[in-house]
């Protein structure tokens, strides 16, 4: 009976986890419960952890020789793999988010495709149902390792340009259906005498290496701003693959952890295609560049531009402000000036709120936290679903480094790339100003209708330098009031 | 063994199903302001495979074992370390307008100006 009790409590502690995860997520439906969420998903994490290291009571004859040398090991991993993850999320700028939630993605696959080496190399997989999950299970995370690793580069600017060849869908497909006839061909040798995995450990190295090229194939061609969808579906890779090797390792915490992280992934991968107005194929297998040649449609009207401080006056004396802030004001680091701009024209009784649209940024909801990150109340912070209607009864409206998401050629043109896509009514409001570098295109290489028309100004600079402008023209009118 | 359950064939596809079920409604709850941390957050929870890790490296009968499975749990442990710092650091950040002294941890956000009026 003794023996039992490391067991038991290893699935006791295992089933607590699972369930705390489920509850940490759950709690963070809110922003008001969600950091509670995360500490409670991280004390099930703890738990997990500690007790794993009970397996070492149940480990077989053959590897009682290498077990303090694996103890050892195993805590030496912790503490490097924790140790530089833990200094590096605690120092990364909120900016460098997506490409450090791609990073810790690529881990977690390749913790998942690892696993599943060891127990091909191994022959650990019993019986030809858990030999064929074992090996999907290794070629997804090696594809979320390798892909998610390209996806970082490319956020983090260390590859710049999408990297596109003319036949390169029918190469990636090539190298895709070597991989699958590789692994079947394990899997239909090996089912029939599992002693075979033991001499083929070439074949086993073939398969990943296919695997981690075709991760990298299929990220390349991928833009920068088509990033949310990519890494929502690594995520949900990374969830599957660790789902799979939970079920190869008979251990239901793994399994439900997994299959709950694919489930999200997928959700937000879904929602982040819809809000771009593409389907998910479209994103992966189409060059969006090249099929984005759109004859400007008649846009009546003309760009008019106007001076900073005259739009951060006419804000002053507006009864309701809407701001859209894009991707461009993150570039701009013009989110702290942004808010100090907007609190001067709250403390004029100005009703100020945000409109932020769904793939405002590189990853889902990022411009959402680099406005908290400056100190944005998030009860200012609004989606497009819930502020839309808002902009009829608006004064002023001031995009600030957006361009797509607010184009009305979305409603109008059916001729438009954007045509259905959901956008920001900015244009409804009574007075719309633009902020922005020059008068160049924006990500979909579309002419953007909304610059054009009657009540909309352009503010052409830098964010940041315009915001201080603002700044420094309504504090003016402050102090000439005074005086 | 009692405590000894083995997983296989239909009720795996059970668990799967139910998780996978379970997962879509609660993180259909999550609204699209939470939508980062959620990933990171999500991101964080697929870490557990670093008890997978641990279970590999600590059965480790030969170098080559070893060596894999040490990776296993450096990445893994990397995964989790790495998803749980960026998500709690940015839910501190997210703070409503009545400016509650809220959360301990709210030395994570920058200088915060209690709003006037």
């Amino acid at each position: 009976m003794l023996h039992a009790i490391p067991q038991l409590t290893i699935g006791a502690v295992d089933l607590a986890a699972a369930f705390l995860f489920m509850y940490g997520l759950w709690r963070m439906s809110s922003p008001v419960t969600a950091s509670s969420g995360i500490f409670v998903a991280g004390l099930g994490m703890l738990v997990a952890i500690l007790s794993s290291f009970l397996y070492v009571f149940g480990v077989s004859a053959a590897t009682r020789p290498y077990l303090s040398a694996n103890i050892g090991l195993a805590v030496i991993a912790l503490g490097l793999g924790g140790g530089a993850s833990w200094w590096s999320g605690r120092k990364v700028p909120m900016t460098s988010m997506p490409q450090m939630v791609a990073l810790y993605n690529a881990m977690g696959g390749g913790a998942a495709g690892a696993i599943a080496a060891v127990e091909l190399l191994g022959n650990k997989a019993q019986g030809a149902t858990q030999l064929v999950v074992t090996l999907i299970g290794a070629l997804i995370g090696a594809v979320s390792l390798s892909g998610s690793l390209v996806a970082w580069a490319k956020l983090d600017g260390v590859i710049n340009q999408p990297l596109r060849v003319k036949g390169q869908q029918y190469f990636n497909g090539l190298v895709m259906l070597a991989t699958l006839s590789i692994g079947a061909y394990i899997a239909f040798v090996a089912s029939g005498d599992a002693g075979q995995l033991t001499v083929m450990p070439g074949l086993i190295y073939l398969f990943f290496g296919c695997a981690l090229i075709f991760g990298v194939l299929m990220t390349l061609p991928i833009g920068g701003a088509d990033m949310p969808v990519v890494i929502s579906i690594f995520n949900a890779f990374t969830g599957l693959a660790v789902g799979f090797e939970g079920f190869v390792l008979q251990n239901p915490a793994l399994m439900i952890a997994g299959m709950v992280v694919g489930a999200a992934g997928l959700l937000l991968t879904l929602l982040m295609a819809k809000a771009m107005n593409r389907s998910v194929s479209n994103v992966l297998f189409t060059n969006f560049g090249a099929v984005a040649k759109h004859k400007p449609g008649n846009i009546k009207g003309s760009l008019k531009p106007a001076e900073a401080g005259d739009a951060g006056i006419a804000m002053r004396y507006a009864n309701k402000v809407i701001i859209v802030p894009g991707y461009g004001l993150a570039v701009a680091q013009g989110q702290q000036k942004l808010y100090e701009f907007v609190k001067m024209l709250q403390a004029a009784g100005v009703g100020v709120k945000f409109a932020v649209h769904p793939v405002a940024g590189r990853m889902p909801g990022q411009m959402d936290v680099l406005l908290a990150e400056a100190g944005v109340p998030y009860d200012l912070i609004f989606q497009l679903e819930d502020i839309n209607d808002e902009f009829a009864s608006t004064d002023v409206a001031l995009v600030i480094g957006a361009n797509d998401v607010v184009n009305p050629a979305a409603r109008t043109d059916k001729s438009s790339p954007i045509f259905g896509m959901p956008i920001l009514n900015a244009d409804k409001a009574k007075k719309v100003y633009v902020v922005k570098r020059g008068e160049g295109k924006g990500y979909a290489g579309i002419v953007n209708a909304l610059f054009y028309g009657d009540n909309c100004n352009m503010v052409y600079g830098d964010a940041q330098a315009v915001l201080v402008k603002m700044i420094e023209a309504v504090r003016g009118l402050g102090l000439a009031a005074a005086a | 063994m009692d405590s000894q359950i083995t997983i296989s064939g239909f009720l795996a596809l059970y668990i799967f199903m139910l998780a996978a079920f379970s997962g879509w409604v609660i993180i259909g709850r999550v609204p699209a302001i939470l939508h980062t941390p959620l990933m990171s957050g999500s991101n964080f929870v697929h870490g557990i495979v670093v008890v997978g890790g641990l279970f590999a490296l600590l059965n480790a009968s030969s170098v080559r074992e070893q060596v894999i499975g040490f990776i296993a749990v450096l990445l893994g442990a990397g995964n989790v370390a790495g998803g749980y710092a960026v998500t709690d650091r940015m839910l501190a950040m997210f703070q409503p307008s009545a400016h509650k002294p809220a959360h301990a941890k709210s030395r994570h956000t920058k200088s915060h100006h209690p709003k006037k009026g």
